[in-house]
């Protein structure tokens, strides 16, 4: 923020005072930036070194999985997932954090706990208990049969529905929090102003509180999005194997089939399809001012 | 569009409202004539801003009735009611340009393309922004937001145009021009408005009529000129204007005149004539520093001492320490100055002073 200042040249005094500030900015920075550098930059320079050093040829691992038919595919279903959760979260998302802004006093507790304590409940967890009410003879599958839905059990795991169910599970808050963190920054007199010019509900709703809360829904979604391309738990545990998604392919490139530089190569093209979304998103909206929370 | 647009009378009827056991208004009457710029003058606290949620339908009164022409609008929501409303801090949408910002109201009643586009540019022309249309809010001066605030009330043509405190946020050179600004719309176009603030000289300036208010009722109403040269009490004489209370004994009233004595170790007596003097006992005598003079030669006055001298211009103001300790100022015009430290006795012009109750009547 402070650098986005546009102040003319300053006079001395205040040229030493703002390199004083630069100083200590660039100190306060100092240590994330060598972690930062040693544990992350660093290897992920050696990553990439590795997925140009196939026996075959620098570039042949990239080719491998480009020519691929099966290859392929699990980019575009890992793709498709990752749309498909981004959209039921941000539909699910939006009137919760709705509820949110409406709640007071212990019941806004109540709400606001209900969207973060998953965040303190691990994925595996989380994940398992999917599991168990999804069973075929969960209880999922019991209320459905007692209310006479159907007559067989339904096959509720180890397939999409799962998948979708357990990512949008996990996900969700991400979501929530964000919309919820725009929705408050909105002016409640905006709302009376346009009730006073003569506006119904919905017509306020579709003209200043959506378009005002419209950057809180992008930052969702990126993040649900950008988090949903590297899911590995949920869809490994509860897809099938039709259900294969780009991390679970750099696992098997890694721990099965010990190809490294496929498993590199993979990884990068993941991380090449993050950082397009990324600069899509940040097209439309300032991530970072979404994400401070009042 | 009908040409009585904006010329409907507005009638609250034993209108009240209480938050919890605070009683925000009491059962409180008010009528306003058609076309009339009405000015609710009161501190914080006082309903002025709840009354006029009332009005624009922000909030549900407890009880009572609020009727806009001929309609008992009560019970009607606030965009139903055709009612402009300039917020405090605007209120403007941060997501539209200036243009649609004022076109709002129009598309929201579906008004066609060719007429909303003649509406908002003439709108924009009256408050002087007709080159601002593509202009986002946060590209504009306060000044500028609260001009197009004033723009998008007005375009829709309502029945009943609301301001609360619009020029609280502006600096004081702008606010004196704003406020010309509005009144000089207001003559060309008069229409009904009620206008909130505590700032006594915008009420002085734009009003028609202002309605001094004070723990959730009307304490009194009048033209400016009535309310200043004919305070009902203490509270609406220093709410408007500067005013010197001193506290004297009425010891007689008869007809129109009373007789009464100036609390203080002159033991002052005088006279004043009036249509409603309160009864004998303790009461105040109201001189503004303009009804306050020196006394003549051998005519009776009350000792002061001067403290402090202001030159405002022409006028000089006086401040003034009374025998009794109490502060007196005094404003002559191309009067010579007194030294400070100076002893004088001073006197009051008797046509321009006024007896009132030493307490509001309750």
């Amino acid at each position: 923020m402070i650098l986005a200042g546009t102040a003319s040249p300053p006079p001395a005094a205040a040229r030493s005072q703002r390199a004083a500030r630069a100083v200590m900015t660039a100190a306060l920075l100092l240590p994330a930036t060598l972690f930062l550098a040693g544990w992350f930059l660093w290897p992920l320079g050696q990553l990439l070194v590795l997925s140009l050093s196939s026996p075959e040829g620098p570039t042949a691992a990239y080719r491998a999985l480009a020519e691929s038919e099966v290859f392929r595919s699990v980019f575009v279903n890992t793709l498709l997932l990752a749309v498909v959760v981004t959209v039921i979260c941000t539909l699910l998302a939006y009137p919760a954090a709705w509820l949110l802004t409406r709640v007071r006093g212990f019941w806004f507790s109540v709400a606001l706990y209900c969207v973060l304590l998953p965040f303190w409940i691990s994925i595996l967890v989380r994940t398992f208990s999917w599991m168990l009410l999804l069973e075929r003879n969960g209880p999922v599958n019991n209320l459905l049969m007692a209310v006479g839905a159907t007559h067989q059990p339904l096959r509720l795991l180890f397939n999409q529905f799962s998948v979708h169910v357990g990512m949008v599970h996990v996900l969700l808050p991400y979501a929530i929090l964000p919309i919820y963190a725009s929705m408050l920054k909105v002016d409640r007199r905006l709302l009376l102003a346009s009730d006073g010019l003569g506006a119904s509900s919905r017509t306020t709703f579709l003209r200043v509180f959506l378009p005002l809360t419209m950057p809180g829904v992008m930052a969702g979604a990126a993040f649900v999005f950008l988090l949903a391309l590297g899911f590995f738990i949920t869809p490994a545990l509860l897809g099938g194997p039709q259900n294969l998604t780009a991390a679970m392919l750099i696992d098997s490139f890694v721990n099965e089939r010990l190809v490294w530089p496929m498993a590199a190569a993979a990884s990068f093209i993941l991380l090449l399809m993050v950082l397009a979304v990324l600069l899509l998103t940040s097209r439309f909206v300032a991530i970072g001012s979404v994400m401070v929370m009042k | 569009m009908t040409m009585s647009a904006g010329m409907h009378g507005v009638s609250f009827r034993q209108v009240s409202k209480s938050y919890g056991a605070v009683r925000a208004l009491r059962p409180l009457d008010l009528e306003i004539e058609p076309g009339e710029f009405l000015t609710l003058l009161g501190p914080s606290g006082s309903g002025k801003t709840t009354l006029l949620n009332i009005a624009a339908g922000f909030l549900d009164p407890d009880g009572g009735q609020v009727v806009i022409g001929s309609r008992d609008v009560t019970a009607l929501p606030p965009r139903a009611r055709n009612v402009g409303m300039v917020f405090q801090n605007y209120a403007l949408f941060p997501h539209l340009d200036v243009f649609e910002n004022v076109a709002y109201g129009l598309r929201v009643r579906r008004v066609a393309d060719a007429e909303l586009r003649a509406r908002v540019d003439t709108a924009l022309g009256l408050v002087q922004l007709g080159d601002f249309g593509a202009r986002a809010i946060n590209q504009l001066s306060g000044g500028q937001q609260q001009r197009v605030a004033l723009a998008r009330a007005m375009v829709i043509e309502p029945d009943l145009l609301l301001m609360d405190e619009p020029l609280g946020a502006l600096d004081r050179q702008l606010r004196k021009h704003v406020q010309l600004e509005i009144r000089r719309l207001h003559n060309e176009k008069p229409r009904t408005t009620i206008y909130v603030t505590h700032d006594q000289e915008e009420a002085l300036v734009m009003s028609d009529r202002v309605a001094i208010m004070r723990d959730g009722r009307i304490e009194q109403i009048g033209t400016p000129h009535e309310l200043y040269d004919r305070p009902r009490n203490a509270y609406s004489a220093s709410f408007l204007g500067e005013s010197n209370l001193l506290p004297v004994h009425i010891d007689e009233v008869r007809d129109d005149r009373a007789s009464f004595t100036v609390d203080g170790p002159e033991a002052l007596r005088s006279q004043s004539q009036g249509d409603d003097l309160p009864g004998p006992g303790p009461a105040l005598l109201l001189a503004r520093p303009e009804a306050v003079r020196p006394a003549a030669d051998g005519e009776p006055g009350l000792e002061a001492v001067v403290e402090e001298t202001v030159y405002l211009g022409e006028l000089v103001a006086t401040r003034l320490r009374m025998s009794t300790g109490q502060t007196v100022w005094m404003r002559r015009m191309n009067a010579p100055p007194h030294e400070v430290g100076a002893r004088i006795r001073i006197t009051w012009d008797p046509a321009k002073a006024r007896l009132l109750p030493e307490k509001k009547p309750s």
